[in-house]
């Protein structure tokens, strides 16, 4: 388990590196440069000459970067002027709600997910599991934000079941003292996760149907239930882990429209926002606290698989 | 929009059990013919028999129905039913469905059904040529790398996961602003990140084909590597390659859309059906009913999507799992 941990380590070093450089040199190819996009377009080549140098722009790359990883390791993202504000308190503020709405539409998905995969798997090719089949293939293949505007216009605007707006405050307290207008934004953000833990379930759990460890269960005299939820189901699980690191991306993008569409003040809508303002900053800091943060996730992920699964450790 | 496809749906048990326990011996020679397992057959393709089990699928035969529909509605569609897709005509403004406009206008005139034929090539062409661009890219990156193995394939590897690491769609949005959107950048901006993924999926079908026999005996007669991954491997890998295509088709309509719902989509008066959607959109909470602003662009988006879902499933049926048994 230990060589396990270090090589993983080892792997999770290079690829937090790479990640770096690339965010950094996918926002510094914004037209114009960062200058350009702080003193704008009439801005004399003298002046953006001085931002570059006052701000360091005009080192070599590998310095900057250097340099540039050190402020981030010591929580200094750097400053937006558009927002009058430092980005570290701007993501300081922002990341708990988009971790609140994320883990939130994480938990129906699989509370959802998980059982009726399971269910669709034991009733193979009935009626139910055909419905079911039909509407994960819908969670696939609809945009998340044209659902989550389906969801306001059927039950905000023509029914009047919910607020058509995410709840507004600037602490995650007031974002969670109004449960009504978290439903749908929630709802949204699960569906697709829904679509994939249920797919996902039901395939393992046909798979495991047929493994040997299930006859010999069943030999011994097991249950069927006993069967199903004592053996295949643990089994089944061991992989939802695994996905659950390798979707994280997917969950980020449902979370960035969802947050559009329900106003909803998290980290997503920050970036929206300032990607419209090309505000420099701003995006180079979400964008690598997010990337950061899902390496982190796989690293936990496989960590987790490698406890669950011993095979795993040795290979 | 998803980057993780639907998983397989295994072969029935029963089946493949009982093909097991044919005994070639007590056949018949229609029986056997059937199992292609006549001497005198002529060995029958991967491609071959991989659709013969892609039309027992029943729903994904009736996508394909529906898909090549759409085609036909995108493509033949304006041949026969003319619209001005150019100019605006205001006198026409949020215009209701009629018998002169079918599927009513949009807030600047311009004919929905028209509309939609038009966006819908502009949503194809950009989902089959990115689809296109990431399966060629990706499956090239990946075969290397699993070829070559060792420190290289770890290095490339590491790339991949760190691209896979970044939040693809605010990648996305930044190339969007980056580069001045239009159908070509699009594809470019939505392969770029796509790619990805097929690499990782080509790269483990490699470094399971390359222990083989046959491809080890190519390094035997004094074959290159070129060769072994042209000639060797990358044919049996086809099937996974193909089966990714058709979700990457399916994913990049998605992601297209969801660039359009931004602003950041092909801009007027080209439309594509996402930024047609987000026209409608605006007007949704109106009060008016303008359903034909957004209901028509939205089922074409998951129409299409989900046909193009039901054939990948299919088609992993086809390659992977029952071609083992024919």
């Amino acid at each position: 388990m230990t060589g396990f941990l270090i090589r993983r380590f080892l792997q999770m070093l290079l690829v937090l590196f790479l990640v770096t450089l690339f965010t950094l040199l996918l926002v510094r190819l914004l037209p114009g440069g960062p200058v350009r996009a702080l003193v704008g377009p009439r801005a004399t080549a003298a002046q953006i000459a001085y931002y570059n140098r006052l701000y360091g722009f005009d080192e070599p790359i590998y310095i900057q970067y250097a340099k540039w990883v050190w402020q981030f390791m010591q929580g200094n993202f750097g400053y937006s002027v558009k927002l009058n504000q430092s980005v570290a308190s701007l993501i300081a503020n922002k990341l708990p709600k988009t971790i609140i709405l994320v883990l939130l539409g994480l938990v129906v998905s699989l509370v959802l997910g998980i059982p009726l995969g399971i269910y669709q798997a034991v009733k193979r090719y009935t009626v139910g599991d055909y419905v079911l089949t039909g509407i994960s293939f819908l969670g696939y293949a609809t945009p998340t934000f044209f659902f989550s505007l389906l969801l306001v216009e059927w039950f905000a605007i023509d029914l009047h079941l919910f607020p058509p707006f995410a709840p507004q405050g600037q602490t995650v307290a007031q974002i969670l003292s109004d449960p009504r207008a978290l439903v749908l934004p929630v709802i949204a953000e699960g569906f697709l996760g829904y679509a994939l833990w249920s797919r996902f379930m039901r395939s393992s759990v046909m798979d495991n149907l047929v493994q040997d460890y299930v006859r010999t269960a069943r030999a011994k005299g097991a249950s069927e239930r006993r069967v199903l939820w004592g053996h295949i189901f643990r089994n089944s699980l061991i992989s939802i882990v695994t996905l659950l690191g390798l979707s994280l991306p997917s969950l980020v993008a449902g979370t960035v429209f969802v947050e559009v569409v329900f106003n909803y003040p998290g980290m997503g809508l920050a970036f929206v926002q300032a990607a419209a303002n090309v505000d420099y900053q701003v995006l180079l800091g979400i964008t690598v606290v997010t990337a950061v943060a899902t390496v982190f996730g796989n690293l936990l992920a496989d960590i987790g698989y490698a406890v669950l699964d011993p095979r795993v450790r040795y290979s | 929009m998803s980057m993780i496809t639907p998983p397989s749906d295994p072969a029935p048990v029963e089946e493949l059990a009982e093909v097991q326990q044919v005994d070639p011996n007590t056949l018949t020679a229609v029986e056997a013919a059937e199992l292609g397992l006549t001497p005198t057959a002529k060995p029958r393709s991967m491609l071959r028999r991989g659709w013969e089990v892609f039309a027992e699928n029943k729903l994904a035969l009736a996508s394909l129905v529906v898909l090549i529909g759409i085609f036909l509605f995108c493509y033949v569609g304006p041949l026969i039913y003319h619209t001005n897709q150019v100019n605006t005509n205001l006198a026409d403004y949020l215009c209701k469905p009629s018998g002169q406009h079918p599927l009513g206008c949009n807030d600047v005139g311009y004919d929905q059904l028209g509309r939609l034929m038009l966006a819908g090539q502009t949503s194809l062409e950009v989902g089959l040529a990115a689809a296109f661009v990431a399966i060629v890219i990706g499956t090239l990156y990946g075969a290397l790398s699993g070829f070559v193995g060792g420190s290289v394939d770890s290095f490339m590897m590491r790339i991949v996961d760190a691209g896979l690491s970044l939040p693809y769609i605010m990648v996305i949005i930044i190339l969007s602003v980056i580069f001045q959107p239009n159908s070509l950048t699009m594809i470019f901006i939505i392969a770029v990140f796509y790619w990805l993924g097929v690499a990782r999926l080509v790269r483990g079908e490699t470094l399971s084909l390359r222990t083989r026999e046959y491809v080890q005996a190519v390094k035997v007669v004094g074959g290159g590597g070129g060769r072994a991954i042209t000639r060797h491997i990358l044919p049996n890998a086809i099937g996974t390659i193909i089966v990714q295509a058709t979700f990457a088709v399916a994913d990049s309509i998605l992601i297209l859309s969801g660039l359009g719902f931004l602003g950041y989509g092909v801009q007027p008066p080209a439309a594509d059906w996402g930024s047609m959607l987000s026209n409608g959109l605006t007007y949704l909470q109106s009060g008016t009913d303008y359903w034909w602003l957004i209901y028509p662009p939205g089922i074409a988006i998951i129409l299409t999507c989900i046909c193009f879902n039901f054939i990948g499933d299919a088609l992993r049926d086809a390659f992977e799992t029952r071609l083992q048994r024919r």
